[in-house]
């Protein structure tokens, strides 16, 4: 693949005599029928540029790199930034695996070159230069919803620096993605919302959908083969399920047009590669496609070998004689079975009352065979204080003891819990971890707005290498010659695949909120009356009063007097 | 009766000493504890500055060479002479300006520079003879009979600090030397006027304080062209290319800043940091849509309608992310195939040669029309490489105005030198930089000053630490900048304006200025009254008590001594 793609660079080289730019963009869109009569359409957007942001390298002329990212980069010393916008929560067991996992909410991840000399600082002011960049609430990331992973999110890109102190993660499980964040986004592709895939992109369809996630990945890659050059990588990506009985009309039927309220009519004239993918492995005579082509790719998805139509948008002819590509996908049946996905996981606070309460976070592993080693990575808030004694791993009944487990307590109001666990998942079981926690009390200005609703406590990321699917496959000798079969190859073995559990709502014991002025009341009259009656006894004085003779004893003393005898 | 007596007396006694515990320790206690934090500010040195006393002294040395002064009247000559001019521009503000001149004459080497062949040799020669320090200006007086300028040329502007200025034809040898200096003196402070600040620049600088009278409409326009004063620019050269179906766009814009913008800038660097980048942006339309004009086949824009160009294309520049600096935007529009060749026309239905505008405070767009690279039969897109030196003379000039470096019309008789490959000459960056210091001083004045008033007016305030200490610095760099204008340092002047400048924007927006400023009263006596109502009722009815018993107790005795 990057062969064709230096041919593709190579070419125009040839044919034209001025200068060949140094970088170079493609735009992708693949789209995914699913079982559940969903249909996932994930758009990739990527921009490769031969430059250096290294080592204070100044880089400040721009062509389809967008310049205010490129600010970002050199001014913060950025090796690597994964930022995404989620909105929904990506149901594995009935959608399979995506493409690109993110949890709900915003995410961020960043990877520091090693000349930064105070991380945190310049971790604060990127969140709220980022938070700028992207109409979000990113500066709500302070040092309570900041940790650094040990193990969990390792570079994507070249270079080896794996030491943690550079690598900053947070998460918002609160944040709400909307047309706001989209825009902006937009704005960073060279072409814009004008032409190419990206005309697709109306948020009112976008938003109209069981699940929306945009992120922007930024890392530092390869040029060519020996690596002797590095090219830094933007890849923006949006990936968007939509639902069948909301956006399609109950009709097991998806038009772009359908889908997007737009059709295809040009690429991207600056893109170098322009495709939509359409998935047709699971069932190649089940839909049908229109227009048809011929074009098919073979690829290797997470662990599965799948077939793809292929449309090439840089093709006149794919848009046919009425000028505009408008794919239209019909079921013929309903039936198929998905394949189960490998990897799984759930989560959920357990308990009553609003003291204690106990997480519990459920990891299946649906390989019959094969038991596979995952990462678990947790970020509980400071206000959760877990309690770690209790903390159990067990699966199918047993104790299961975690190989390694790195946990770094929370500190109150300063930073929060990060719990790292390795697990090994035996084949075709449930692996429970559970941890109780008591609720802290919050100061009464540290409550969000809205505290009834209760607190989010972020997804759960658990990384692992899966055996893949192919490897499983039995029947691989269909495909391959005999001799070629018997140990499983190496590459094809295992995949990378991390999955985001749902983020918990938790509830805090919330005071009334016009609790301290009825306690200032309440305490001030208490004092006040303990006073008063202090105050009197100690500023009276007191004398003894002559007790008034009783009644019968004054009527006889009147009795006396009349009888003129001195009285009692 | 005497025990009662007794309870009566330590009843007095208790009531009192409770109420001397609350007075003594709880007001203090509840005082102390309730207090909001106020550094000390040096209130009175603001108030100093709010009365702005400005002195600008400029050094002027006039050299008479070979021919202007006879012998005799060179040992007259006095050594220095000062002028003084005084004005005021409002109640708090005043300008006096110094113009200190020293009279000599020309050294042998000096005579030989002025004996070059032409004013521009003559003026580099000069300038390797010696070099005038910053802020401060030579003229050679030079006779009538020089063949160094033109005929109709007086005075000749060099690209450094020096002048070179012709004895007018009515003095002639033979005149005194008081007529001579009396013939000199205007012409000098013209000299001056240009060369170093007039007072025009100066008031135009202090917008900021003062409130414009409307005479001197002229310098309003330059000065609201300009940029204000600030620390650091950033310049972002945006190349716009709306149809890239069609046109496939090559600048080299690297090379063309290095060879074009970078030499100004680094002379500029002085006066501010500067930080350059560029983009492409694609598919960026113009918010209005030119006419087709039939006569000329070409569109047109119209000067009226060239306000409401900028705002759609100014959503994609996008922000720096990294500074929060003033950005100049320069824009380079390539109109797409359809509306294209396209022309900018004046407010009197003439072309614009240069094919560009600039807007105040913001930048300057040139529309570059490439049909020339279409050929006879063009095919899509074409390739074409934009000439850099065509496109950077245009935003050179477009920066240079923003930036406040004037190129105002020179008096009558006046010759100014081309500006070499810097782009500016060094008076024309003394220039700057008098009325960079002054608008500095003023602004950084204000905002202390208000500062200041501010936090008098609102006592909820808090006052930190770090706050205190940033006023303070910046009251000190003022003073030393308002002293070192005084003294004619111009280097140091600005430097320590520049301080003052950044010290006071810090104290003012610091956020820690308003986390208590929204405490309304009725909320605190919401909290006060429950404890302090019943608490200190008690109290006061037995001290009136108390009292009254006393003054009663006083005039049975005042009776029993009767």
């Amino acid at each position: 693949k990057q062969n064709a793609a230096a041919q593709k660079q190579a070419e125009p080289a040839v044919l034209q005599p001025t200068p060949q730019p140094k970088d170079d963009f493609q735009e992708e869109l693949v789209v995914r029928p699913l079982h559940s009569g969903d249909i996932y359409a994930s758009f990739q957007f990527r921009t490769l540029w031969e430059t250096d942001f290294m080592r204070g390298n100044k880089v400040s002329h721009y062509r389809l790199f967008p310049k205010s990212l490129g600010q970002v980069i050199s001014k913060f010393s950025v090796r690597e930034l994964h930022i995404s916008f989620t909105q929904g929560y990506w149901r594995t067991m009935q959608w399979g695996q995506p493409y690109l996992p993110s949890p709900p909410g915003a995410e961020l991840w960043v990877w520091f070159q090693d000349s930064v000399t105070d991380v945190d600082a310049t971790w604060k002011e990127l969140t709220n230069v980022l938070s700028g960049i992207f109409c979000a609430s990113l500066n709500f990331i302070d040092s309570t919803n900041t940790v650094q992973p040990s193990a969990s999110f390792k570079p994507l890109g070249i270079g080896n620096v794996t030491d943690h102190r550079f690598l900053r993660y947070a998460t918002l499980p609160r944040e709400i993605v909307c047309t706001e964040n989209l825009t902006p986004w937009k704005k960073l592709l060279p072409c814009g919302s004008k032409a190419g895939l990206a005309v697709l992109l109306k948020s009112e369809k976008l938003f109209h959908s069981s699940f929306h996630s945009q992120a922007v990945h930024i890392r530092p890659v390869c040029q060519d083969w020996q690596c002797k050059t590095t090219s830094w990588e933007l890849r923006q990506t949006l990936n968007v399920v939509f639902d069948l009985h909301n956006s399609g009309q109950g009709k097991r039927e998806w038009s772009l047009f359908k889908m997007f309220s737009r059709t295809l009519t040009e690429a991207c004239p600056l893109a170098s590669s322009s495709k939509i993918y359409i998935d047709i492995t699971d069932n190649p005579e089940q839909f049908e496609l229109s227009p048809a082509t011929s074009l098919l790719s073979q690829a290797m998805v997470l662990g599965d070998r799948r077939t793809f139509s292929v449309y090439d948008l840089t093709q006149q002819d794919t848009f046919g004689s009425v000028r505009s590509l408008n794919l239209l996908i019909r079921w013929k049946s309903t039936e198929g079975d998905m394949l189960r996905p490998l990897l799984h996981a759930e989560r959920y606070v357990a308990g009553y009352g609003l003291q204690t309460g106990e997480i519990h976070t459920l990891m299946y592993n649906h390989h019959p065979y094969r038991s596979f080693p995952v990462l678990l990575l947790d970020s509980v808030p400071w206000y959760l204080r877990l309690y770690i004694h209790t903390l159990t791993v067990t699966s199918k009944g047993k104790d299961n003891k975690p190989s390694y487990i790195h946990y770094q307590p929370s500190k109150d109001r300063v930073r929060p819990h990060l719990l790292e666990m390795l697990v090994q998942l035996p084949p075709n079981s449930v692996t429970e971890v559970t941890v109780q926690f008591e609720r802290a009390l919050l100061k009464w200005t540290e409550y969000t707005p809205d505290p009834n609703h209760g607190f989010y406590v972020g997804s759960s990321v658990i990384s692992s290498l899966v055996p893949s699917t192919v490897a499983m496959d039995t029947n691989s000798t269909r495909e391959r010659p005999l001799f070629s079969s018997f140990f499983p190859c190496k590459e094809e073995s295992s995949y990378f695949v991390r999955v985001y559990t749902e983020p918990l709502l938790v509830n805090l014991p919330t005071p009334d909120f016009s609790m301290p002025y009825n306690v200032i009341c309440l305490t001030c009259t208490v004092v006040a009356v303990g006073y008063g009656s202090l105050y009197n006894l100690l500023t009276r004085s007191f004398q003894i009063e002559e007790p008034s003779p009783g009644l019968a004893k004054r009527i006889a003393n009147v009795i006396r007097k009349m009888r003129g005898v001195p009285p009692l | 009766m005497a025990t009662t007596e007794v309870e009566r007396r330590r009843g007095q006694l208790a009531a009192l000493s409770i109420a001397a515990v609350v007075i003594i320790v709880g007001v203090p206690l509840w005082w102390r504890t309730t207090e909001t934090y106020r550094a000390w500010l040096p209130v009175s040195q603001i108030k100093e500055l709010a009365k702005l006393q400005l002195q600008l002294s400029a050094d002027v040395e006039v050299v008479f060479a070979r021919g202007t002064v006879t012998p005799e009247q060179q040992k007259k000559v006095p050594l220095t002479q000062t002028q003084e001019e005084e004005r005021a521009i409002d109640e708090d503000t005043a300008l006096r300006y110094r113009y200190e001149t020293r009279y000599r004459t020309a050294t042998i080497m000096e005579e030989d520079a002025l004996n070059q062949p032409s004013a521009a040799e003559a003026d580099l020669s000069l300038h390797t003879l010696s070099e005038s320090p910053c802020g401060s200006l030579v003229v050679y007086v030079i006779p009538e009979s020089s063949s160094l300028l033109p005929e109709d040329v007086n005075v000749y502007i060099g690209q450094r600090r020096t002048a070179l200025l012709r004895i007018g034809p009515q003095m002639r040898v033979g005149k005194t030397l008081e007529q001579l200096l009396a013939h000199l003196e205007p012409r000098i402070k013209q000299v001056l006027q240009v060369m170093s600040f007039s007072h025009n620049d100066i008031t135009a600088a202090l917008s900021d304080r003062v409130r414009f009278s409307p005479d001197n409409k002229e310098s309003i326009a330059d000065s609201m062209r300009a940029f204000k004063s600030s620390p650091g620019y950033e310049i972002t050269f945006s190349l716009l290319n709306p149809d890239p179906k069609s046109h496939r766009l090559h600048w080299d814009i690297e090379g063309a800043v290095q060879t074009y913008i970078q030499p100004l800038l680094t002379k500029l660097s002085p006066v501010a940091n500067f930080s350059i980048d560029s983009q492409t942006l694609y598919y960026t339309m113009l918010g209005v849509n030119p006419r087709f004009d039939t006569s000329r086949s070409a569109y047109t824009l119209n000067a009226d309608s060239l306000a409401h160009v900028i705002n759609p294309v100014e959503a994609r520049l996008g922000s720096n992310a990294a500074s929060s600096n003033p950005v100049l935007n320069f824009l380079l529009y390539v109109p797409d195939a359809q509306h294209s060749p396209l022309y900018i026309q004046g407010r009197k239905k003439q072309e614009v040669p240069s094919n560009a505008f600039h807007s105040p405070r913001w930048g300057g767009i040139m529309v570059y029309n490439v049909n020339g690279f279409y050929g006879s039969e063009p095919e899509f897109p074409v390739d074409i490489n934009i000439d850099m030196a065509k496109v950077m003379g245009v935003f050179l000039a477009q920066l240079r105005l923003l930036l406040g470096v004037q190129s105002s019309t020179p008096p009558p008789g006046f010759l100014v030198a081309r500006c070499g490959s810097t782009g500016l000459a060094d008076w024309e960056l003394d220039r700057l930089m008098w009325s960079r210091s002054v608008e500095n001083v003023a602004t950084a004045t204000t905002t202390i000053t208000s500062l200041a008033q501010l936090l008098d007016q609102i006592g909820n305030i808090v006052i930190n630490d770090n706050i205190a200490q940033q006023v303070s610095s910046a009251v000190t760099s003022l003073q030393l900048a308002v002293a070192e204008l005084e003294a004619g340092n111009l280097g140091f002047a600005l430097q320590y304006s520049k301080e003052a400048i950044l010290a006071s924007e810090k104290a003012f927006f610091d956020p820690s200025l308003l986390h208590l400023l929204y405490f309304p009263d009725d909320q605190k006596f919401a909290i006060y009254i429950p404890l302090f109502l019943p608490m200190c009722v008690p109290i006061l009815l037995s001290l009136l008590k108390i009292v009254s018993e006393a003054r009663q107790r006083r005039r049975e005795k005042q009776a029993k001594k009767d």
